[in-house]
């Protein structure tokens, strides 16, 4: 158990490390000048003045020693300066970063529940008009990209509402849980049902089939003979072994769910990473890209070793080594 | 290939009833014949194809309209307060908010996103099959390189990583199917791999070796053949994946540049437009969501028809 959680922890440095290494050879390789950037018109009448920025920056030195004054840095615990806000990239992170997880766990919960539950109560009534509704809801979904439901949700649910009276969903943006936590709740409904639909569809159609496959099984009719009640045979029973699979999609879905979360908050007007992220990248604003990445790539690797974990959990048949 | 002329015996008087000669049929007959039968897969599949004719008709069907796709009609295309105007007999679908005809727009968007939605598919299959084959294939040391690679590539935050490639090479479409590509493949190689771990442990693999065929001859003649079906599968499946990819990147003003219609760029300059004028955003995101939703249930279907078990549970 120690062993497997040393040697998971190694490999997921490996891949933090690989991964900032391209991030870092992307940037550097990239044909732009961060010094003219930053100093716009001012550039094209002092080419002293770019060089200096360019130095003050460290941006002239080899990429093997700007690499490694970076790591130094990181190890410090320092992320190093915005280029634009001229703010500490930890600051910023720690400022976007509530937004981001309060969409993103809250999206999770959705679709890990309501994805669950309508997948069993579809495999325990096959062929049904729910069966057959879960279905369908599940291919549509599946092919709404989140942007356009986002829009559609703002067009109806917010805008029409409004003309029509009622106010119940604002047009976006983020009250935070410690301000007002129904305003929080409420501001986020919207984002959360954006981002966690496409998501959902994938657990019903995966929780459907697992679980019609388990309840075929010889102990389920073991159980059934037992006289155990038809809920304690479908959740104890088998759902438990339906969960292998699903918590193995979760720990894939984690690895996509910035891709959701940075299009959801350009859609809400929400200023979490995900915004952040984009607009460091339209600006070439590279410490706080790497930093982005990188806290990207570490969640990444903590969740699948929580994913492996959770395996021994699920199945005590698996043994960790 | 009738079997009556070979055996006139098999075709002995039965009564009134007409013997039906014995056929033999291919599992690629038997899959093709169950999903010509699905009448959803033939819905899809005719939606697809007529998409692809419009695609291509592209410019006499503007032509028919009237409109080019980056035309501003500057007299009936826009309101005086300088607005979309609504659906009409001049501009079927309405126009957007530089007085362009949404219809026409939304044709010629078609075109980037089948180009880009199958060109990146097809290249991240074909890449995920190479790989996958030689990860599966040539023993635990590439196994091991491949594999950890594949791993880093899953576990990239890829729209990330993807908007920062378009934005460092310079958008354009070429660049977006590469982009779109280089974060699909691992995908259908990490089930290549799985694939051929198994079967390169199968007799008729060994008996190939003991005939001296080489490594390149077995991967490609021998263990290839096995993996079209959930190849054929994972490519139509990952076409709806590739374009919503494309939409995404061109929402997020990192695809297809403007005036170029896409369907992604359209629905990201309706977002300003979207209260005073539906239209402007309802259609270009019905034309994705159908397009998708086609590729995704014709994708299902192939699923099934290709599956020998399918019939047994039907």
């Amino acid at each position: 158990m120690v062993r497997f959680l040393i040697r998971r922890l190694l490999t997921g440095i490996l891949v933090v490390w690989l991964i900032s290494v391209i991030v870092f050879g992307l940037f550097f390789v990239a044909p732009h000048n961060v010094a003219t950037l930053l100093l716009g018109k001012f550039a094209a009448q002092n080419q002293q003045l770019v060089a200096s920025v360019t130095h003050q920056l460290g941006l002239d030195q080899p990429i093997i020693v700007q690499y490694g004054h970076f790591m130094v840095r990181l190890l410090h615990g320092d992320l190093g300066y915005s280029y634009y806000s001229h703010q500490p990239v930890t600051t910023l992170i720690a400022q976007a970063l509530p937004v981001t997880a309060s969409l993103a766990i809250g999206a999770a919960v959705i679709w890990v529940t309501l994805g669950v539950l309508i997948g069993v109560l579809s495999a325990t009534r096959p062929r049904s008009a729910l069966d057959r509704g879960a279905t369908l809801f599940a291919l549509t979904g599946l092919s709404f990209p989140t942007f356009v439901l986002g829009l559609l949700l703002l067009y109806f649910l917010f805008y029409r509402l409004h003309v029509a009276g009622v106010d119940f969903f604002p047009g976006g943006g983020y009250v935070p849980l410690t301000q007002d936590p129904w305003q929080w709740f409420v501001h986020l409904l919207l984002p959360w049902i954006t981002l966690a639909v496409a998501t959902m569809a994938v657990y019903v159609r995966l929780t459907r089939g697992q679980l019609i496959e388990t309840l075929g099984e010889d102990y389920i009719r073991t159980a059934r003979a037992k006289g155990l009640r038809e809920s304690r045979v479908t959740y104890r029973h088998g759902l438990r072994a339906a969960l292998i699979p699903i918590a193995t999609q979760f720990g894939i879905d984690v690895a996509t769910l910035l891709g959701g979360v940075i299009v959801t908050e350009q859609v809400f007007g929400l200023n979490g990473l995900g915004r952040m992220s984009v607009q460091a990248v339209t600006n070439s604003d590279e410490p706080v890209i790497i930093a982005v990445v990188l806290l990207a790539a570490v969640f990444v690797v903590v969740a699948n070793i929580g994913v492996d974990l959770l395996y021994a959990v699920l199945d005590p048949r698996i043994r960790l080594s | 290939m009738s079997t009556t002329d070979r055996h006139p015996a098999l075709t002995v008087d039965l009564g009134t009833e007409v013997a039906r000669p014995v056929e033999g049929r291919s599992p690629w007959r038997l899959a093709w014949d169950r999903l010509r039968r699905d009448r959803v897969a033939v819905g899809c599949g005719v939606f697809i194809v007529l998409l692809v004719a419009v695609a291509l008709l592209a410019k006499p069907i503007s032509m028919l309209v009237g409109y080019g796709p980056t035309q501003q009609d500057r007299t009936g295309g826009i309101t005086p307060d300088g607005l979309p105007t609504p659906p009409s007999v001049h501009h079927l679908l309405g126009t957007d908010n530089l007085g362009r005809d949404i219809l026409v727009r939304i044709v010629y968007g078609s075109q980037i996103s089948l180009a880009v939605g199958v060109g990146a598919a097809v290249a991240a299959v074909v890449i995920g099959v190479v790989v996958g084959l030689c990860a599966g294939y040539l023993g635990p040391a590439v196994d091991t390189v491949l594999a950890r690679f594949m791993d880093v590539v899953l576990s990239f935050p890829f729209l990330l990583f993807a908007i920062a490639l378009v934005t460092v090479a310079g958008p354009s479409m070429l660049i977006e199917i590469a982009v779109i590509a280089f974060f699909s493949w691992a995908a259908v190689g990490r089930i290549v791999r799985g694939q051929t771990l198994a079967i390169r442990e199968k007799e008729y693999v060994e008996a190939a070796r003991s005939l001296g065929a080489g490594n390149l001859r077995i991967m490609f003649v021998d263990v290839l053949p096995n993996l079209v079906a959930p190849v054929i599968v994972y490519t139509t499946l990952l076409i709806p994946v590739s374009i919503v990819f494309e939409a995404t990147l061109s929402y997020l003003g990192v695809g297809i540049i403007p005036p170029t219609p896409s369907w992604g760029n359209m629905i990201s300059d309706s977002q300003s437009f979207y209260q005073v004028a539906w239209w402007f955003l309802v259609f270009p995101g019905l034309a994705l969501v159908l397009t998708t939703l086609a590729f995704n249930l014709l994708g299902d279907s192939v699923r099934d028809a290709l599956d020998p078990r399918t019939e047994l549970r039907g």
